[in-house]
């Protein structure tokens, strides 16, 4: 019996040991414990958040526990049905996260972040971008550019085509490609489960910059009808720059809906090219960059804003983000979010490029890699009219029918009354949702 | 090459940081790894002890209820409560509190993109569960006439024990597209251009073969796992039985279609229901290979939409009573079968 005393009196020793260990660590300014994180980062994506990541588990103490899903929407809701929330999520789209943040799931962050010193570092669209119904609930960290257009400078120089500030001088310019013999655009929707997104980007850039904001937010809100004049004008002025029969775009719909977005743009930088543009987002450099041989920023590419459909509305740009919202309120999770408000945290991605433009206005503009990064930045800075990418704002299932739409539409174009009647018809279902 | 190198890193796959998983859930795991079993062999000796207390006479009627009984409560936990919920919800509205009756259903039988999902299913049922059988059927009668039986079996098998993602990408190399005017790297469509001299094809895409190609991937499959057990079967046919036909003068057709596949119906029948239960199952490679686009879809994966995105669980319920339906004779069916196998041992 003595012994057994002994024993357990020995093991107290231990256990106490460790806690006082535990009570030390807190003294000296370390929270430690684990966060857990539900993000959409794999291969260099992640490699680069966990760079971001290094820093803040050195001066806090705090365990990463990363999980990463290409189906977040469907993970994250069962994750939150089951009692089982990650602490912070990064989401591609906020469709689901304003659902969640409605049904009083999220925690508002008015009260949790430096809100005075988030005033002071972000341009007050962002912060808007991140409110729910007037309550801080997301906070964006990265940004990225939609409406681009990349092409090869040196091929347009060969030509003697001119970079077009207009839209007319766009269209001008894809006729007289075609009377060369060449095709003026690659265009890649192939996607998976999301196959049809960058086409969407294509009709959406249009609605902003033809009809201007107010029926940019009342579309994707669900007010403002598919069939409407304003949409179905920006599906056709998009089949115009598709042509007849997708006779602008290389290798017509067949190749449109089998090649893999990342891909799209190789036809840039064949010889001789089989396309002279190709539209996509800030984040398709991390692309160029796969393929073989490795083109270079500046000399075998180079990017132009898509231009303004109607003048009226000059500056007005689709922006799409990296949503950082808290799934569970804890003091792991509360730094964490701070932290990656920080410019410090920003420019950790920034400098290790991949299109990432940070949107703490302390980062300084000679932090991006290259030129053609810089001009993005530059691009942000100069944003009037800044618009969330409304393809993420609309409900999930709202969302994925407008990318199968799309994949409808560049197939036949004549559809399209159809295919707007099919929209309607689920926006009707998608937004009586709570 | 880059494109096919990109599919890969795109896998939709999770991808779990082991490390911090392990450590933050070393409790857990040592609680799953040592506490189920031990709180299993506590159940049982626990009981035991209980059951031996009774009089003598009542505890044969007693004992199988209690090694039963378990099993019976994690059935109706987790299979028969859910579904009787499901088909309660199918009659209620989306938010749960309204009582629609037939309005879901109306709804989903009436929408356009379920009956092409119905149709395909039915393409599914016919195609894929016939080319198991007859593909399982050949490879299994023309296995057991070679040296290399083994050999031939696990590699037919293999395909078996992939996840149906993984084959999914597997497929995508075999199907992989390219225009006309560069060289093909799809292994069809390589076939198709350099030795047929034809234009390639967007086998995925393209609404006249992608129904078939999807099927076929299912069909790579499961091919094996039906080799499998009709080779069990015919093995089990005497083989006095067949000499017996071969001095009658039977040649090798008449035994297979008079001797042999009468003796191995039974099983081919299990077999076969098993294989319409999966066609009605079928789901990821839809799923991973077009999301159902290009009128592929199935009600799987319909089903799966309706709940994840589109959060209606009325919707959601109503296909899964539909699926439910389909099922469950074929279930019966299934099972008569399989029971009257069992009896013939």
């Amino acid at each position: 019996m003595r012994r057994l005393t002994r024993l357990l009196a020995a093991m107290a020793i231990v256990v106490l040991g460790v806690t006082a260990c535990g009570t030390s660590n807190q003294a000296s300014g370390k929270i430690g414990g684990t966060v857990h994180i539900l993000g959409t980062w794999t291969g260099g994506e992640k490699d680069s958040f966990d760079a971001v990541m290094k820093p803040f588990t050195d001066q806090t103490g705090i365990k990463i526990s990363f999980e990463a899903t290409r189906d977040l929407d469907a993970i994250l809701q069962t994750k939150i049905a089951a009692g089982n929330p990650p602490d912070v999520t990064g989401a591609p789209g906020i469709g689901t996260l304003i659902k969640l943040a409605r049904a009083g799931k999220l925690p508002t962050l008015d009260d949790k972040l430096d809100v005075s010193a988030l005033n002071a570092n972000y341009g007050a669209d962002w912060i808007n971008l991140g409110k729910i119904d007037g309550k801080l609930y997301t906070l964006y960290a990265w940004a990225s550019l939609k409406g681009l257009v990349w092409y090869d400078p040196k091929a347009f120089t060969a030509k003697g085509y001119q970079v077009p500030k207009t839209w007319d001088a766009l269209i001008t310019l894809q006729d007289k490609i075609k009377a060369d013999g060449g095709k003026p655009w690659c265009v890649a929707l192939e996607s998976q489960a999301s196959s049809g997104w960058p086409g969407s980007d294509w009709v959406k850039e249009i609605v902003l910059s033809q009809s201007g904001s107010t029926v940019y937010d009342s579309w994707w809100q669900g007010k403002t009808k598919w069939t409407s004049s304003e949409i179905k004008q920006a599906w056709t002025t998009w089949g115009k720059v598709l042509g007849t029969g997708d006779a602008n775009v290389y290798g017509g719909a067949q190749y449109m809906v089998a090649t893999t977005f990342g891909d799209g743009g190789q036809g840039l930088f064949t010889s001789p090219p089989k396309c002279y543009m190709f539209n996509q987002g800030s984040f398709i450099t991390s692309f160029f960059d796969g393929y073989t041989p490795k083109p270079t920023a500046g000399t075998d590419y180079a990017v132009f804003a898509l231009p303004d459909v109607n003048p009226a509305n000059a500056g007005a740009h689709v922006v799409s983000g990296d949503a950082f919202v808290m799934t569970k309120d804890t003091p792991q999770s509360r730094a964490l979010l701070k932290y990656l408000a920080t410019a410090e945290a920003q420019d950790i991605w920034v400098k290790r490029g991949g299109g990432k433009i940070a949107i703490n206005k302390q980062v300084s503009l000679s932090d991006y890699p290259d030129a053609i990064s810089k001009s993005l930045a530059q691009v942000v800075v100069d944003t009037k009219i800044a618009r969330y990418d409304a393809g993420d704002l609309m409900p999930s299932d709202m969302g994925k029918a407008y990318w199968g739409a799309v994949l409808k539409f560049v197939q036949n174009q004549g559809q399209l009354d159809a295919i707007l009647a099919d929209l309607d018809k689920t926006q009707v279902a998608a937004y009586a949702a709570p | 090459m880059d494109g096919s190198l990109g599919l890969i890193a795109r896998l939709p796959a999770l991808q779990v940081d082991w490390g911090t998983l392990v450590s933050v859930n070393l409790p857990t795991l040592l609680f799953v790894v040592l506490g189920v079993p031990l709180a299993l062999v506590g159940y049982i000796l626990g009981t035991d002890v209980l059951v031996r207390r009774l009089p003598k006479r009542s505890q044969p009627s007693v004992r199988p209820w209690v090694w039963v009984g378990p099993a019976i409560l994690f059935v109706g936990l987790i299979l028969v409560y859910p579904m009787v919920g499901t088909i309660v919800r199918s009659f209620f509205d989306r938010h749960g509190d309204k009582f629609v009756g037939l309005d879901n259903f109306r709804l989903m039988l009436t929408d356009n993109g379920v009956l092409i999902a119905l149709r395909n299913n039915v393409y599914w049922l016919v195609l894929y569960t016939g080319l198991v059988l007859t593909f399982g059927l050949l490879l299994a009668f023309l296995a057991d006439r070679v040296r290399y039986e083994k050999t031939v079996k696990t590699l037919i098998f293999m395909p078996m024990a992939i996840s149906f993602v993984a084959m999914a990408v597997i497929w995508q190399f075999v199907y992989y597209y390219r225009p006309s005017d560069v060289p093909q790297t799809g292994t069809l469509n390589g076939i198709l251009v350099n030795i047929f001299h034809g234009q390639p094809i967007t086998w995925i895409q393209d609404t006249r073969f992608n129904n078939f190609a999807l099927i076929l991937i299912g069909v790579w499959g499961a091919t094996g796992f039906a080799m499998v057990i009709l080779s069990a079967a015919l093995k089990g046919i005497p083989a006095e039985l067949l000499e017996a036909a071969r001095v009658d003068g039977a040649n090798e057709l008449t035994i297979f279609r008079r001797v042999i596949l009468p003796l191995m119906m039974p099983t081919i029948v299990v077999v076969g229901t098993t294989m319409v239960i999966f066609a009605l199952k079928a789901f990821d490679v839809v799923y991973v290979m077009t999301a159902g686009n290009y009128n592929t879809d199935i009600l799987a994966r319909r089903m799966y939409a309706e709940l994840y995105s589109a959060g209606n669980n009325a919707n959601a319920s109503a296909l899964a009573v539909i699926l439910l339906l389909a099922v469950v004779p074929v279930l019966i069916f299934n099972l008569r079968q399989f029971r009257a196998v069992e009896e013939r041992r």
